[in-house]
């Protein structure tokens, strides 16, 4: 018996689901075991983590971008399925991009490291999918680690997404152990797709992947209609038109077909070269006889977090350009504009959906293009109105305008702590130094709690994260999604070397806040500038008044103490030394500024978001 | 190869011993303990002697006008070692009339009856690491002499009759006083020193100094610190009759130590034995390190070459562990350099166009004196004497 053909598949026997999971929950192991266990794939050409495809992806562990694999399936019945699994990409700053991959299912597997519980980053997908009306089907895995805890774990999947503890499923994504009565139950469970054949076609995008050799590789989901490879298309939101040069599935590699039908899941191939042209939660039609309402749910992508990135070595800017250029292609939520700065030189200012994505771009810059770069402080947006009515926009903390200013909003987020209880008390503290009004707190079990926060989304860009890991050695988790904007009290604080402002120190601070931020810098500063020929005044200002000061005191020896046979080629050696040494060295004004110091200021309020 | 007419020519002789081996200290010198029984000491004279004639037979013979011998410690050889040294340079070199001889020595390696020993060899200049007479400050330093020691030294050797003696102290010690300081330099005036040599302590890399400080045992030596008692060390000596004429150095009249103007000055000299140093006609050379590598190399010249009148520059190769051909810039370097961290400074006419106009803003801004600038010299004011190295980067540019 032959598995239905793309394009021609009973939407009847179509299973649409994805993995909700946290990282080093098990997601990639339990895929890569399904795509064995139907047979897609055998045991010899098996890789670990088959789907991921990115080195860094691989290397950390989290899929950045989602994909979609078809998996033929010869149910125990006898009957043919066909299970489409569509990868959800794991981190906070692609909420958006997760949503669009839920849109696509009607189900989802929620997998849940039997050891360690539901994360927050898995709940706040969960609720995204059970706000869908998803069919959810709980699972613990890696039941066989000596640490498991299944029935505890059970009972509170069983609490929060309301079903019987016997309901959730026991797997071992590792040993293989429960995966057939996994899938079993997805085709029992996860309702078959729903659409009207004969309606134009409507299908969803929810992802866009930029390929040196076929350029954009479009997945969608088809809801209504058919898309043929004879069809032209039509973007919806942006009103573009494309010819298809190819449709097909990955299953596991990708298979050209006829088309894609009601419910099947598949890609576009159009020869669009840049990943706006086709972008996540776009609706794809025909643009013959094409749908005249879209699916609904397009979102522009927003960047969140800013910051600019310089080379380190001015000759690289035009490298950095083109590396910019580049990953553009394939990152429809970067943005770029070049930047100058007094202190760093020629640079640009790049807009991120948030931490993660700034350090992925940072990295891939560093990594596939050889680049060695300083980031400023990220910092997020603020909307400033003057008193005469303007309204400014401000991504660059240098910019920030500082008279005559009647409002300051900045955005904030919904933030979700999921924690054990005994930390509950440090993490409150830590939310209520960081400006958080607590919104809700409910316990998951016993010993697990829920906190639920409105935090300023710069106070999580400053060290948050760090903070939240050490505070509750390393067992919290935390997801946050932008809910808008606050009027706050934001004074713009500005560094300056003997009197002359830093621009790439610049930061936009609470003005409670602003006197700890002016002397944690100033005093970081103080350390690591050398004594120079005349005293050199570190201060902080909020515009001209001086809130902190420090003094690196003139330098007031500065010869060799011995000069005699062997010292003087070691000393002359030393003097061309110092030649190269100076040209590492930034002047600031009159102030000579090691390299050094700038990275170690400017990373002091960057927060990691490794996860 | 000849000694270019008319340039000073030196002998340095390096002896690569010491009883213990002090935390602050990266010269290249050993212990008995360190050498296992490959080197004698005894007879490691007669290495040194033998390098001494190939020098002669190298640079034909040039007349020698200061010996220094330095070490480690050169009196834990004896002054009959030290002695036959001597006589070796005398059998190989002609000796200028008013030639300068000194040797270093560690205040508890002498007694009153070697040092009579030494002058009565020949020797006219002695030198004492004495470094500080604080108990504390010697502690750190690990020196194994006592405070009184250096006084008592140097007074048994104005008693044996050396004409010049120097002292040599450090300052900038973790721990010391300016007080500390203080009674240093009076035990140098009142011992009857006619030379003090002061260092602000340098934390070599490698040293157990440099380790002690990386790991937060001993706070680095403060720069401010260094710089006050410069300057105190400079006012009582400059009191007492002394004049200061380098970086690190003070003399009574007649009493500075021309083999450090050898140096300073770009002359020529060559450094005989293990890790010694030489420059001759903008050549620079170093000897291989190890006593041990040293003795070999220097059994394979000797005996490839025994019956040769004149040997070649190149035959002493050997015997190098690294050899540099300066370029006219780098000479330029090393004089501007050297010459700007000296009273007597430097003559206007060697710097260049550039060099002149920078020469001619810092004697405006008083960093080099304006009235020995107009007289054609180039000379640091002394308020500026601790950044001289901040000039001479900046004055070469």
């Amino acid at each position: 018996m032959s598995s239905p053909r793309p394009g021609s598949t009973d939407p009847a026997v179509v299973r649409n689901f994805c993995i909700i999971a946290h990282i080093d929950h098990g997601k990639s192991t339990l895929a890569d075991r399904m795509l064995q266990h139907t047979g897609l794939v055998d045991a010899r050409s098996m890789r670990a983590q088959y789907l991921d495809r990115m080195d860094i992806e691989r290397e950390r562990g989290i899929t950045i971008k989602s994909q979609a694999v078809r998996l033929p399936y010869e149910a125990p019945d006898g009957k043919e399925y066909i299970l489409n699994l569509i990868d959800t990409p794991g981190h906070v700053d692609f909420t958006y991009e997760v949503s669009r991959s839920l849109a696509a299912c009607e189900g989802a597997v929620l997998l849940v490291d039997a050891a360690q519980g539901i994360e927050a980053q898995t709940l706040a997908n969960l609720y995204l999918a059970m706000e869908n009306d998803m069919e959810i089907i709980p699972v613990l895995n890696k039941i066989d680690l000596p640490a498991a805890q299944p029935e505890k774990y059970a009972a509170e999947l069983a609490h929060i997404i309301g079903c019987d503890p016997a309901d959730v499923l026991m797997v071992s994504a590792k040993t293989g152990v429960g995966v057939s009565e996994l899938l079993e139950r997805i085709i029992e469970k996860v309702p078959a797709p729903k659409g009207d054949a004969s309606a134009p076609a409507r299908a969803l995008i929810f992802d866009s992947v930029y390929d040196t050799y076929r350029g954009v590789v479009t997945y969608v989901r088809v809801v209504d209609g058919r898309i043929g490879t004879r069809d032209k298309i039509e973007m919806m939101s942006l009103g573009t038109t494309h010819e298809l040069l190819e449709v097909g599935v990955i299953s596991p590699e990708p298979i050209p077909s006829e088309g894609l039908g009601v419910g099947e899941v598949g890609y576009l191939i159009t020869g669009v070269k840049d990943v706006r042209q086709s972008r996540v939660g776009d609706t794809v039609t025909t643009a013959l006889r094409g749908a005249t309402e879209s699916l609904g749910g397009y979102r522009d992508p927003l960047p969140m977090v800013f910051s600019g990135l310089y080379p380190l070595d001015g000759s690289d800017y035009p490298e950095l350009r083109d590396a910019l250029d580049k990953l553009k292609l394939n990152d429809a939520a970067l943005t770029y504009e070049p930047e100058t700065s007094l202190a760093l030189g020629f640079g640009f200012r790049c807009g991120f959906l948030g931490l993660l994505h700034l350090e992925i771009v940072r990295e891939r810059l560093e990594r596939e293009f050889n680049l060695e770069l300083i980031s400023t402080a990220p910092n997020v947006v603020y909307r400033v109105i003057t008193d005469a009515g303007k309204e400014i926009t401000v991504t660059n903390p240098s910019e920030f305008p500082e008279t005559k200013l009647s409002q300051i909003f900045e955005p904030v987020v919904r933030a979700t702590v999921l924690l054990p209880s005994e930390f509950v008390g440090a993490v409150m503290e830590l939310c209520q130094q960081r400006r958080g009004v607590l919104l809700g707190m409910d316990y998951l079990s016993e010993d697990r709690v829920e906190l639920r926060y409105t935090l300023p989304l710069a106070e999580i860009v400053f060290d948050f994260f760090d903070q939240l890991k050490s505070r509750t050695r390393g067992y919290a988790s935390l997801d946050y999604e932008p809910t808008g904007e606050q009027e706050a009290d934001l004074v713009k604080v500005d560094i300056l070397l003997h009197g002359e402002a830093v621009d790439a120190f610049s930061a936009v601070v609470h003005r409670d806040k602003s006197q700890a931020y002016g002397v944690l810098i100033v005093q970081k500063l103080k350390e690591l500038i050398p004594r120079q020929q005349y005293e050199v005044p570190i201060q902080a200002a909020i515009g001209a008044r001086i809130i902190t000061r420090e003094t690196v005191r003139a330098v007031r020896k500065d010869v060799l103490a011995k000069c005699y046979g062997g010292d003087i080629s070691r000393k002359r050696k030393l003097l061309e030394k110092q030649k190269e040494g100076k040209k590492r060295m930034k002047m600031v004004g009159s102030v000579e500024v090691p390299q050094e110091a700038f990275i170690a200021v400017l990373s002091t309020s960057e927060s990691s978001s490794k996860k | 190869m000849t000694n270019q007419d008319h340039t000073p020519f030196s002998l340095y002789i390096h002896i690569p011993f010491c009883a213990s081996i002090c935390g602050y200290c990266d010269f290249n010198t050993y212990t008995a303990q360190q050498l296992g029984g490959g080197i004698s000491q005894d007879s490691f004279h007669e290495l040194l002697i033998r390098e001494l004639e190939i020098a002669s037979r190298t640079l034909e013979a040039p007349a020698v006008s200061t010996v220094f011998i330095g070490g480690g410690t050169p009196t834990l050889i004896g002054s009959d070692s030290l002695t036959q040294i001597l006589r070796g340079i005398e059998k190989y070199f002609p000796m200028n009339p008013d030639v300068e001889i000194t040797t270093e020595a560690n205040p508890d390696s002498v007694n009153a009856q070697m040092l009579t020993e030494l002058r009565q060899g020949g020797f006219n200049r002695i030198s004492f690491g004495m470094q500080s007479v604080a108990p504390a400050v010697l502690a750190t330093l690990q020196r194994t002499h006592t405070a009184g020691a250096s006084a008592q030294a140097a007074t048994w050797a104005r008693e044996a009759g050396f004409e010049h003696v120097n002292l040599d102290l450090i300052y900038g010690t973790p721990g010391e006083t300016d007080s500390d300081v203080r009674d240093s330099v009076n035990v140098c005036i009142d011992a009857g020193a006619d030379h003090v040599a002061a260092y602000s302590l340098i934390v070599e890399p490698g040293t157990a100094m440099a380790r002690a400080v990386n790991s937060g045992v001993l706070p680095p030596p403060d720069d401010d610190a260094c710089a006050d008692r410069h300057n105190i060390i400079d006012t009582m000596l400059q009191r007492a009759g002394f004049n200061w004429y380098e970086v690190s150095n003070w003399a009574k009249p007649g009493g500075q130590s021309a083999h450090n103007q050898v140096y300073w000055s770009s002359a020529n000299w060559w450094g005989v034995g293990p890790g010694a140093h030489s420059h001759v006609n903008g050549r620079r050379w170093v000897n291989h390190k190890h006593p041990a590598t040293y003795a070999k190399a220097m059994e394979n010249i000797a005996m490839e070459n025994i019956a040769m009148e004149n040997i070649a520059m190149e035959k002493g190769e050997a015997l190098h562990s690294d050899t540099e051909e300066l370029t006219p810039e780098q000479i330029h370097v090393e004089k501007v350099m050297l010459a700007l961290r000296t009273r007597a400074g430097l003559p206007v006419g060697e710097l260049d166009n550039q060099e002149l106009s920078r020469a001619k803003e810092f004697a405006r801004q008083g960093v080099i004196d304006p009235v020995e600038f107009a007289s054609g010299v180039v000379r640091v004011t002394d308020s500026e004497r601790l950044l001289a190295d901040r000039v001479i980067r900046e004055l070469l540019g």
